[in-house]
């Protein structure tokens, strides 16, 4: 029998431990001298407050909806997947290598061919690691940290040596040609008649974020493949009896993973940038462990959570804008996530689940 | 092309150099995970050790105030993460994954509001600074073929620090291997159910790691800001506590290969900011993004088990559940 009730597990433990990351920040505004309800008030306004700051917040929603859910569906197979940054580094590559060389006559095409380029990098990306812990027993987390930092130089080796265009100073490839600049929220809005702010850099691989998330929970929860994932997860020697090879699960759940965290340079290699620079995951890969833990790893949890880091960041810059609180300030927010959300929730299920069990008594 | 110009003195004192908080990050790690707590986090502690001594240096004027308030913010974060993975029996690496940021994120909040120079402390000066000790007769011994200019040069004027983090070698195979504690310790990491059935503590002992590896990683930061560098900026770090860990693993968690390793990847490190001699010695040219992750394509190879096997402690990253 469950010590708690379904909706305890699902909601209220999030919630107690999103409010205690939420004081804790509090208390660290305090700290260094500003007034945490003016800059509550400030990150609201910035984020929400208006079309250009909710083109921000989806930008931002959108790279931490496709790490989240690339985080999340390794998280299925039992897997920390911590090189979701390196992945996306990779699927940088390929979109940028997709958009530049091949002369594309009509953006929707190129997004296609670009997300498929993307996804097979960072597919590729995670293949090594996932090859080696299924077959070698080299611990995933160490091996996809490792593949981040190799990532980083192997980009910079593409970016400074090959890609950078003659006569430039900047480690960055040249622009992607007009055809493959993709329609931005505001355009994809007008024809609806609503109006949505030209200068904000949400796009329509925003859908596509939405599309990986349904995606998501068709493969986890409607399919054979997922039962699987699931089954390996919970018990591997319970899915080998069943027949389930760790091989294949392993593999193909960091492949799916690995591809999701590179598809995130849709948005902000295709989307934003327009070009790839040598910074252009700025820690989003990292942000979806966060995501994926107060998510819960189940792709509705993740869209929220998405968002709220979306909002988070917009409104960290608005801060950092008007306030003397540095953008750091998020770093901060996002580890106390992680740490209460993933580190920490014994702390908060622990006593939640003696409440319950004597609620249940006194009513017996 | 000559390839002893490799052995050029200047790099190989600065590989001392930048062995040390290595070697420091990695003999940590070695007593966390040899107690069965892995630790990610060793990056997150020295970035904080580092921020510390650099602010409490500049703002006391004295060097020893700083490395005690580095390792006193390496302790707390330390705690933090025995808090959460042994008292909790949380995740491990998720704990270590928070304490890296949470590192990342405060020393810059805290030093923007302590010294408004956007994230960095003040340079430090004179006694704010660990300076380097001459050794005896090292004036005396220069002219000496070989040895003197290598006796000079390399070993002789490094900080107080460096000598003691060599010096931690043999005290922690001592201690690991010589000690009841470090039979324990080992034994924690290996088969916690044991040591329970002993009577000994397993939460005590893994605790004692931890602080362990947190006084450690004080030292390594606290070298890093106030030693090697004049102060602290921004994610000085660099991803120091990462190669630690990979040498670590380089070593197979032992001590006198955790020198080898980590001499080896400052060697790397001091290498690569000197292309010149890699080009006169090999007679090409070595990417600089190829020498920059070297240290972890080796450690890829290594856990790969192409060459020789890195086996963990067997108990590392679980909780230890008493039966009832």
């Amino acid at each position: 029998m469950d010590k708690m009730p379904k909706w305890a597990d699902v909601v209220l433990i999030p919630l107690i431990s999103l409010l205690l990351a939420a004081i804790i920040s509090a208390l660290v505004i305090l700290g260094i001298g500003e007034d945490p309800v003016e800059a509550v008030k400030l990150m609201v306004d910035g984020a929400l407050g208006s079309t250009y700051g909710w083109g921000y917040t989806l930008y931002y929603a959108t790279n931490f909806l496709f790490t989240g859910l690339a985080v999340s569906v390794a998280f299925h197979a039992r897997m920390f997947n911590i090189g979701g940054e390196g992945q996306a580094m990779l699927g940088g590559l390929g979109a940028a290598l997709v958009c530049l060389f091949i002369p594309w006559p009509h953006w929707s095409l190129a997004l296609i061919a670009a997300a498929t380029g993307a996804a097979i990098f960072g597919a590729a990306w995670a293949a090594i690691p996932a090859y080696l812990q299924a077959k070698r027993g080299s611990h995933i987390v160490i091996t996809t940290i490792m593949f981040n930092f190799i990532a980083a130089a192997v980009l910079n080796y593409f970016l400074v040596n090959l890609l950078r265009p003659a006569g430039s100073m900047d480690p960055a490839t040249a622009r992607f040609p007009e055809a493959v600049h993709l329609p931005k929220l505001h355009d994809i809005l007008a024809p609806l008649g609503i109006e949505f702010s030209n200068r904000a850099p949400a796009n329509i691989s925003f859908l596509l974020a939405i599309a990986a998330c349904i995606f998501v929970w068709l493969l986890i929860w409607r399919t054979k493949l997922g039962f699987e994932i699931r089954s390996f997860g919970k018990s591997e020697q319970g899915a080998l009896y069943a027949g389930i090879s760790p091989v294949k699960i392993t593999m193909i759940a960091m492949l799916i993973s690995g591809a999701l965290a590179g598809m995130m340079a849709t948005n902000n290699v295709m989307g934003e940038a327009e070009r790839l620079v040598l910074n252009s995951t700025e820690g989003a890969g990292f942000i979806g462990i966060a995501v994926a833990l107060m998510g819960r790893s189940h792709p509705f949890g993740v869209f929220l959570a998405a968002i709220l880091f979306g909002f988070l960041y917009q409104g960290g810059a608005e801060l950092a804008l008007w306030t003397k609180i540095p953008r750091e300030l998020i770093v901060v927010i996002q580890a106390l996530v992680i740490l209460f959300t993933g580190a920490l929730d014994n702390m908060v299920r622990m006593p939640l689940e003696k409440i319950f069990v004597a609620l249940r008594k006194g009513k017996a | 092309m000559d390839i002893f110009a490799l052995l050029d003195l200047s790099v190989l004192d600065s590989t001392v150099r930048l062995a040390t908080p290595l070697l420091l990050a990695c003999l940590a790690g070695l007593f966390s995970e040899r107690a069965g707590i892995f630790d990610i986090g060793l990056e997150g502690k020295m970035l904080a050790a580092a921020f510390f001594s650099a602010a409490i240096a500049a703002t006391s004027g004295n060097v020893w105030y700083g490395l005690l308030a580095g390792i006193a913010s390496s302790l707390a974060l330390a705690g933090l993460h025995g808090l959460a993975s042994i008292t909790f029996r949380g995740n491990q690496l998720i704990s270590g994954v928070a304490i890296n940021f949470l590192a990342a994120g405060m020393t810059v909040l805290i030093a923007q509001n302590m010294f408004r120079q956007g994230g960095r402390t003040p340079s430090l000066i004179g006694e704010g600074r660990f300076e380097g000790i001459p050794l005896p007769f090292a004036e005396a011994l220069r002219d000496v073929p070989v040895i003197g200019p290598v006796y000079y040069e390399v070993i002789s004027g490094h900080s107080i620090l460096v000598y003691l983090a060599f010096a931690l070698v043999p005290l922690t195979w001592w201690v690991l291997y010589r000690t009841r504690f470090g039979l324990r310790l080992r034994a924690v990491g290996e088969n916690p159910a044991a040591v329970d059935t002993a009577g000994v503590s397993v939460i005590g002992l893994r605790f004692a790691a931890v602080a362990i590896c947190g006084v450690l990683c004080g030292i390594a930061g606290a070298y890093l800001a106030t030693g090697l560098q004049a102060g602290f900026v921004k994610d000085m770090t660099a991803g120091r506590g990462f190669i630690a860990l990979a040498a670590l693993i380089f070593a197979k968690w032992r001590p006198w290969h955790a020198l080898s390793a980590t001499l080896l990847f400052g060697y790397l490190q001091a290498i690569a900011l000197r292309p010149d001699i890699i080009e006169s010695a090999l007679g090409f040219k070595v990417q600089v993004q190829l020498l920059d992750a070297l240290p972890y394509i080796l450690t890829v190879v290594i856990l790969a088990g192409f060459v020789g096997k890195a086996i963990p402690p067997k108990a590392g990253g679980e909780p230890y559940v008493k039966e009832r």
